[in-house]
């Protein structure tokens, strides 16, 4: 347990001393925020849906999580040469505690900058419906925060070279961002596009959160939940068993 | 020198694909001693090196690590050694003293045992005025000599040193060595290190087994190499046993990281 638990706590001390990539990484969530946001509002209203930034915060909250679990991974190639990783991967425990620790920091650390975006989209105008449903729509986040750091372990453990980090980019993290429903609602889309939100595990972390903080969802909330837990748990075994797999 | 062999090494071969890294390797190191790997880059030293710390399986052959398989018993070998490989394996971010106390944690040291071994080693190795900085501000010889101490900290039967010395300027090389001397009569650490330079290995090591294109050419201390071969320098030894001179090999990928690596960070 002591070994899971200093692991952990060595990403969140990491992540709170590193103030200035802090600052940097909320710079693409507010850019979405800041020009989607208030570029498309009035288009948005319109056509009748209501208010913009109202629908697009609860997926800008998922976006920042996405990429911060995700760049937590990748940062994990660097850190198999050149870093930390290789000492715990001849330490005398075994690689799933080492693993959990790692994921679990890694979530709690996207988790904390879900946060901060939920802050910064307060002030900008927007407003959840209840407050009770506040703490309900962080255990959402979490569950979206462990996922993809799982998924990150997972990518971290398999790449070889740093060329991998380009194609990651690319070809998984753009397309479940963009396919989640995060920007644009699940209704009344072409059905190839329709699938393929239905298979991005972010959709149903969006949709739940912005069920419980808005009260617009397209699956329902419990749904949501459901598919996410099943998810978490295909993609921890995923991510634990690539782990395991590391040669150094 | 010991009376038992400490690691032992019969036959092993190391094959990736086509190529062969280690080739019909035997030798063995006895307790206590302060043994070299001496050999250009991809001799295969890094390869030995990594088989007996658990991280790869022989391809054929068998490895002992006090009377234990690393290929097998993987946890009870890991208590048993302290490795500082050739690549940085801190964390800069946190400091010398969070890196000691994180490395006892994982090896199960308890609290008490961690503070006050920590604080000898740190003060051992002269960093322990430094204990409460973020290492990312340590010179290159400081965070080896901190690697150095953290890989002590749970006192292993042997401390593997892959090519400690690289990057460092003389004066830190020259420091590096009388610290490792010192600890191997202090702690009666078997060390069993890698160098491509001579000189360090001629000065340092009881032993020395030279190693090229994956087999042990010769094994001796430095005085039985320069009689065997009739030299009156290991350089020339060396010469006389494999015909060329440390030279440089092709790159591999996580050569090509390093210097990606080093570009960014200096």
């Amino acid at each position: 347990m002591s070994v899971v638990y200093i692991l952990w706590l060595r990403e969140v001390k990491k992540y709170l001393r590193s103030r200035v990539q802090i600052v940097a990484s909320l710079g693409s969530p507010l850019m979405y925020l800041g020009v989607l946001g208030f570029g498309l509002g009035p288009v948005f209203q319109r056509a009748g849906e209501g208010k913009y930034l109202q629908f697009m915060a609860p997926g800008v909250i998922g976006m920042t999580v996405l990429f911060t679990a995700m760049f937590s991974g990748i940062a994990m190639l660097w850190d198999r040469q050149f870093g930390f990783l290789k000492e715990t991967l001849v330490a005398p425990v075994p690689r799933l505690l080492i693993m959990i620790g790692r994921t679990l920091g890694g979530a709690t650390v996207a988790v904390l900058q879900g946060t901060l975006i939920f802050v910064v989209t307060l002030i900008a105008g927007f407003r959840p419906v209840s407050l009770l449903a506040v703490p309900l729509a962080f255990l959402v986040i979490g569950l979206i925060a462990v996922i993809f750091s799982a998924l990150a372990t997972a990518i971290g453990s398999s790449l070889k070279e740093m060329q991998g980090f380009q194609m990651v980019m690319n070809f998984l993290v753009m397309p479940t961002f963009f396919l989640s429903g995060a920007i644009y609602p699940l209704e009344g889309l072409p059905r190839v596009l329709g699938a393929l939100t239905r298979v991005d595990p972010l959709t149903y972390g969006v949709d739940g959160v912005r069920g419980l903080l808005t009260g617009r969802t397209h699956f329902g909330v419990a749904v949501d939940v459901a598919v996410l837990l099943g998810v978490g748990v295909v993609f921890v075994v995923f991510g634990a068993w690539r782990f395991s797999k590391i040669e150094a | 020198m010991g009376d038992r062999p400490i690691i032992r090494v019969q036959h092993v071969v190391k094959a990736f694909g086509k190529v062969t890294a280690v080739n019909d390797v035997t030798f063995d190191v006895w307790a206590g001693e302060i043994f070299a790997f001496l050999g250009p880059n991809g001799a295969g030293k890094t390869t030995t090196i990594k088989m007996l710390t658990t991280l790869l399986r022989p391809t054929t052959g068998s490895l002992e690590l006090d009377g234990l398989d690393p290929a097998t018993d993987q946890t009870e070998v890991r208590k048993r050694f302290g490795v500082v490989f050739q690549d940085p394996s801190l964390d800069s971010d946190l400091t010398a003293w969070e890196n000691m106390d994180i490395h006892g944690v994982l090896y199960h040291v308890p609290r008490q045992t961690r503070r006050e071994r920590s604080e000898t080693l740190l003060r051992m190795f002269e960093l322990w005025e430094r204990r409460d900085d973020l290492v990312k501000t340590f010179s290159g010889g400081m965070k080896r000599r901190l690697e150095i101490a953290r890989g002590l900290l749970h006192t292993p039967k042997v401390l593997f040193l892959d090519e400690p010395t690289l990057g460092l300027d003389p004066q830190s090389r020259n420091q590096m060595w009388t610290h490792v001397r010192n600890l191997n009569q202090a702690e009666r650490v078997t060390v069993f290190l890698t160098t491509h330079y001579m000189d360090e290995a001629d000065r340092v090591a009881d032993r020395i087994a030279v190693i090229d294109h994956g087999r042990i050419v010769a094994m001796g201390s430095s005085g039985e190499l320069k009689q065997h071969t009739g030299t009156d320098s290991l350089e020339a030894a060396f010469l006389a046993l494999t015909g060329t001179t440390i030279r440089d090999e092709s790159a591999t990928a996580a050569d090509q990281l390093r210097q990606v690596s080093r570009v960014w960070r200096r």
